[in-house]
């Protein structure tokens, strides 16, 4: 009954209907100010076109990506409009023509005061000991409209904690704001989290509450790296980390990915973009790793594996070879893997069996690294820095282990490695620009370019043209590969061969994709997919960007300059990975490889829901 | 079953209908006959109308009463469910409320059999939109 | 003396039996559907109903006509009409009655309506607590069909017309139409952001027109007897009849259905015949918990809908609690609140946790922790729940609790100040006191004290210990001598 109906609203809506298509610009007053917008322009947009800043709690937006997130749910970001009953939602509501309204009023002020006092009451005062202090948006709304106290207390909602692999819901802090849900379902269409029980105990959760774990969760962590409070944060492995440092039986290897010394710079106040990749290596040895090695390096052995895999794929398909399976998928994101063993068992033979870099590097480590330093494997522990909340759980697979010792014991995401220099109270801009350590410290710009969406294949593309032809390229840039939109065809000419690459970051565009595949609406040789928005730069264990695009933008844009600027650029003339095969593996998919460096994949689309 | 195709047919039906209904509440008409309708909505059924539909039923039949038992929906009186109305041809339909099986049996015998008054007779209160 | 009830929504109501179609049309029933198909043109018919001045009878009381309109003029491949059935009101159960005691009607009038607005679906959205209500309109949908007033070339017209049934698992929020149809569609049942309205985009996208099952039962009628036998009932701005569920304590509990205008007074004391063994009355809840609660003041004013709105209450969907001396305000306006709680979605904060906040304040005052600092922050905070909250359940739902401020206060102040309920329904603030002068010392109700909070001599005059007593109240029941009472 009180499916009230605002019935100037709809009116006013009546009217814009037999209107539509005849304007195009709004004029209205925001705060006394004349502003013109765009006809379907909210207020919290056209309020930012003349410097009026509406807060907002629940919004969220990825721009240039596609990402919203508007469920007008948090009610922070009220205003008034004159000639309506009750306060509007900015992020939602549309400007009209003549729409006076007032974000800063009394009576917008203590309403949006209020709400947030209420949000407060029902969050656990946990701050100093949260793994979100200080970065957290609800924490800098308290303190934007300075509340001090709470007038209104009682009861909280109170749930289960759940721990994974990769994430840890803590969702007593959760309000609810949906953003992960959307991440979850709209951007990743991976479906493991929704609001679920109703009112005061309503809250984001795997379906029936169950455990992340037994969720179809491909540990993505983009839910993780757009929840505003610390409601969902990474399962941290520092405490680890510090332990095997401490440990003089052990000697502590790390790897660093290509994405992180793209965004490291800014848990330390340096602008996004900024290449850190010195500071980096210098701060890991100050922290007391014995060997300082990098990811690019595997990354480089990947794509022999990998591009001599596509290769060969290739080759026996244009010989007739019926049996071949075509195209290939790229194969180094764990979230992605995670995603087609959950969604498309079917085709878990299409992905190249090669291992991911982080997965490539732990045993090159353990079984070649090791026995050069005349040491049992379980004396090594393999630490690596991630852009990603995956890698944790990749690590810890069982076909990962020998003998239960993992190949790579601890991946730490960029974040929780800033918080270790930090709290090692080591002044990361001061330190000097250091190299790593030899063998596995040197990489080309190929392997550096696997950070951001495009760069696998296009490192691919180059190694597999020079094998394939047998000619040098003549520009190793292949911009037609690059950008951000969702999906992204591409046609290489393979000296007359032309081959067919697709391209997709994000889960949700890596189904249709796929969907297209299965559909037969698109044929294509090689596709690469990222699991994150923008590549491994806007990973989940990143740096948070509080939905600022521009950030992905610039560190997407250092990899490429990193790129630039290597005087190798091609991973098949990486010295080290020649030397590599010359010593200890022989050749790529030869024996040695097939058994250390490729893997296989499972099929996860039943037993989701079965309890142990 | 008869599919209606028209208007023409459907407003023909309607009268042929109508001019049933009135001839069984015409004492005139030898084909009359006594009506009883049960209110036999949720809360009817809920306050026992179901048993009092059944016995009107059987002990109508029983007793050689020739009548017609239907259900029908909610009469309104939710304070005296159960509810049924009794129309004896040539006279008004009389409504009597918190009819129990041992009120239904005083409503045979007493207001059908001998036209005597019983108690708990409800009177309308409402106008009908044909009366409006 | 004139019958101050007219039944245009309950007209078969009692009447018919609602398993057999033949009585349905005896009763001049699809008879509309055939007039509008044939002799009218969909905006002709959408005139009749726009002229009549029927409004949303689910509660919100938008003008039905204007509805149909806007739906009509959206262009789309598809279009949906939708019966909202889900009545969640506690109290309300006039839209189970009609499709109990009368589905033909609703299914005429969601034929009508997909003409009108060029909709070849409809939807019924009920609750799966009305099994009886779904069997009945399954029965009728089938008759419908086989009938010809369902399916395809419905009376050798060429219009197409088909009904589903779809059914909500009794959520109150769910009467919320795009809460409604997110629920139909599979989804949470939540409600959005208007806009867009349904009438532009609903169900899966498409137009949709929803109005609920009191409305629809008025349609056909409109329909037969022309817009102006129906406009000639009512008041000025609301037309026709409403149907209330009189519930409480009066004395002809049960569905009226009257002309807008007539007076509180007139239908708790002519129709529903007063309260019970002649209590004084107190007030009225009409609208149920979003409504509010109205006193003696109140009781001339016509009912329409917008002098309930003036009033501090609302029309509703038609629930109409009276109360009496033994009714606490206090805790009334607390059991309102705890059925929002629990009805709330919990998908905007000030309904999710404002209410929350709300019941917990009530607790503290019915439970005689109350300070006066809680009188203020419960108008506010009531206030902000108002204007802040995203759809009408958390926009009424503070009303029982600003009409009683209003209406009430002096009872507020008296729980808060005095640490009294005057209606002893509070039990934190009862006091359970024997009266010397009248104890005779006989013991019965120490040795009947669960706690054994009475002490006495025999043959002296009891007491009860306030810190031991637990209010159960068995110790005045015993006594023989009324020397017991409550404070």
């Amino acid at each position: 009954m009180w499916r009230m109906y605002g019935e100037m609203q709809i009116r006013r809506n009546f009217y814009q209907l037999m209107r539509r298509d005849e304007m195009e610009m709004i004029h209205l007053t925001i705060d006394g100010k004349p502003v013109t917008a765009e006809k379907g322009t909210t207020i919290l947009k056209a309020a930012s076109t003349v410097g009026v800043d509406i807060p907002t709690l629940c919004y969220f937006e990825l721009r240039d990506l596609g990402i919203e997130n508007k469920p007008g749910g948090c009610r922070i970001c009220v205003v008034e409009v004159e000639g309506r009953r009750n306060l509007a939602p900015a992020c939602t509501t549309k400007v009209e023509n003549g729409m006076v309204v007032n974000t800063h009023n009394i009576r917008v002020l203590n309403a949006r005061r209020t709400v947030l006092e209420l949000i407060l009451s029902d969050h656990p005062a946990e701050c100093l000991t949260c793994a979100k202090n200080g970065n957290c948006e609800l924490q800098s709304m308290a303190q934007q409209l300075g509340v001090r106290e709470l007038p209104y207390t009682g009861e909280q909602s109170t749930y289960r904690k759940d721990t994974s692999p990769a994430i840890i819901r803590d969702v007593d802090k959760c309000i609810m704001c949906r953003r992960c849900e959307m991440m979850c379902n709209e951007v990743q269409t991976v479906g493991a989290l929704s609001a679920v029980n109703r009112g005061f105990m309503a809250v984001v959760a795997p379906a029936f509450e169950m455990n992340l774990e037994k969720s179809t969760c491909t540990y993505c962590g983009q839910c993780v790296s757009v929840c505003p409070t610390g409601a969902l944060t990474e399962v941290d492995h520092s405490r680890n980390v510090i332990n095997a440092l401490a440990d003089p039986t052990k000697t502590v290897v790390v790897q660093t990915a290509p994405a992180v010394r793209a965004a490291l710079g800014e848990e330390f106040g340096l602008a996004p973009g900024t290449l850190v990749t010195g500071k980096m290596a210098a701060a890991l040895r100050r922290l007391g790793f014995n060997y300082v090695f990098d990811t690019d390096f595997a990354a480089d052995l990947t794509i022999m594996e990998e591009g001599s895999e596509l290769l060969d794929r290739l080759s026996r398909y244009l010989k007739g070879d019926k049996t071949v399976k075509l195209p290939m998928l790229t194969s180094c994101c764990p979230g992605w893997v995670n995603f087609f063993e959950h969604y498309f068992p079917e085709l878990r033979d299409i992905p190249s069996t090669a291992k991911s870099p982080q997965q490539m590097f732990g045993p090159i480590a353990k079984e070649y690294f090791a026995k050069k330093l005349g040491i049992d494997r379980k004396n090594m522990i393999v630490v690596s820095i991630m852009p990603c909340l995956a890698k944790k759980y990749e690590c810890q697979r069982e076909e990962f282990k020998v003998n239960g010792d993992p190949d790579v014991n601890y991946s730490l995401s960029t974040r929780e490695l800033a918080h270790l220099i930090k709290s090692a109270n080591i002044d990361f801009d001061s330190l000097p620009e250091e190299g790593f350590d030899n063998p596995m410290g040197e990489s080309t710009g190929a392997s550096v370019i696997f950070g951001t969406t495009g760069g696998v294949i296009e490192a691919a593309c180059r190694t597999a043209y020079e094998l394939y032809t047998g000619k040098k390229l003549k520009k190793v840039d292949f911009k037609e590969l690059r950008g951000f939109e969702n999906i992204r065809h591409a046609t290489i000419d393979f000296d007359g061969l032309p081959i067919k690459i697709g391209i997709a970051h994000g889960l949700g565009n890596a189904r249709k994709l796929l969907e297209d595949i299965k559909e037969g609406r698109n044929q294509f040789h090689a596709i690469e997919i990222m699991a994150c928005p923008g590549g491994c730069i806007g990973g989940g264990g990143q740096p948070y960007h509080h939905g600022d695009s521009e950030i992905l933008k610039q560190r997407a844009a250092a990899l490429y300059r990193e790129d630039e600027g290597k005087a190798i650029r091609k991973s098949h003339e990486n010295p080290f990975i020649i030397e590599l095969y010359k010593e200890f593996l022989g050749k790529p998919l030869g024996e040695k490889s097939h058994h250390l460096l490729h893997t296989k994949y499972f099929d996860k689309s039943a037993g989701v829901f079965v309890e142990e | 079953m008869t599919r209606i195709t028209s208007l023409k047919d459907l407003q023909r039906l309607r009268d042929d209908l109508k001019a049933q209904t009135s001839a069984r509440s015409d004492k005139a008409n030898p084909d009359s006959i006594i009506q009883v309708k049960v209110a036999m909505a949720t809360c009817g059924i809920a306050s026992g109308a179901r048993p009092v539909m059944d016995y009107m039923k059987e002990e109508l039949e029983k007793r050689n009463i020739h009548a017609l038992v239907t259900q029908t929906g909610c009469m309104c009186y939710c304070y005296a469910e159960p509810t049924i109305e009794v129309t004896i041809p040539g006279k008004e339909p009389v409504v009597f409320g918190f009819v129990t099986t041992k009120k239904a049996d005083e409503i045979i015998e007493r207001y059908i059999r001998k036209g005597e008054t019983v108690e708990g007779i409800i009177a309308r209160d409402y106008e009908t939109i044909d009366s409006k | 003396m004139a019958k101050k009830q007219l039944r245009i929504a309950l007209r078969n109501c009692g009447v018919i039996d609602p398993e057999r179609i033949e009585e349905y049309i005896e009763r001049d029933g699809y008879l509309a559907l055939g007039k509008v198909l044939t002799e009218l043109s969909p905006e002709a018919a959408i005139e009749i109903i726009k002229k009549s001045g029927l409004r949303g009878r689910g509660g919100g009381g938008f003008s039905t006509g204007l509805k149909w309109d806007i739906t009509r003029r959206v262009k789309a491949d598809q279009k949906y009409v939708v019966c909202n059935a889900d009545e969640g009101d506690p109290g309300a159960f006039m839209d189970r009655s009609v499709l109990e005691g009368d589905p033909h009607s609703v299914i005429e009038a969601m034929a009508i309506n997909g003409y009108c607005t060029g909709a070849s679906k409809g939807l019924v959205y009920i609750r799966a607590e009305y099994p009886l209500a779904i069997e009945r309109l399954k029965i009728a949908m089938k008759q419908a069909s086989e009938w010809g007033f369902l399916g395809t070339n419905i009376l050798g017209t060429g219009f197409n017309f088909e009904i589903e049934i779809r059914y909500g698992a009794g959520a109150f929020v769910c009467g919320e139409e795009t809460a409604l149809i997110h629920s139909m569609e599979g989804l949470r049942g939540e409600p959005t952001v208007k806009p867009p309205f349904p009438s532009e985009s609903g169900y899966l996208e498409k137009p949709t027109n929803v109005n609920n099952v009191e409305t629809y039962a008025n349609v056909p009628v409109i329909i037969n007897k022309g817009w102006e036998w129906f406009a000639g009932i009512g008041t000025e701005k609301s037309k026709g009849t409403k149907v209330f569920a009189l519930a409480g304590k009066i004395n002809k509990v049960g569905l009226i259905e009257v002309p807008m205008g007539t007076t509180l007074r007139e239908v708790i004391f002519e129709i529903g015949g007063g309260l019970q063994d002649g209590a004084t009355f107190k007030a009225v809840q009409t609208g149920g918990p979003s409504g509010g609660c109205l006193m003696e003041k109140h009781l001339d004013i016509p009912i329409d809908y917008d002098n309930l709105i003036a009033a501090g209450s609302m029309m509703g969907s038609g629930g109409m609690i009276v109360m009496d001396d033994a009714n606490c305000m206090v805790s009334i306006a607390k059991f309102y609140l705890e059925f929002t709680v629990e009805e709330s979605c919990g998908k905007c904060s000030p309904c999710r946790i404002g209410n929350k906040r709300l019941f917990e304040l009530l607790e503290k005052i019915t439970g005689g922790n109350g300070t006066p600092e809680d009188l203020d922050k419960l108008r506010n905070l009531s206030h902000v729940i108002k204007d802040t909250s995203l759809c009408g359940l958390g926009q009424t739902s503070p009303n029982p609790v600003l009409s009683t401020l209003e209406n009430f206060y002096e009872e507020y102040r008296e729980h808060v100040f005095d640490k009294k309920c005057r209606s002893s329904v509070c039990k934190s603030l009862m006091m359970y006191i024997i009266d010397a002068e009248k104890c005779i010392g006989c013991t019965l109700c120490a040795r009947n004290c669960p706690v054994n909070a009475i002490t006495g001599e025999r043959k002296l005059a009891h007491y009860i210990d306030p810190e031991k007593c637990i209010k159960c109240g068995a110790c005045m029941e015993k006594c023989k001598f009324g020397a017991i009472f409550i404070n």
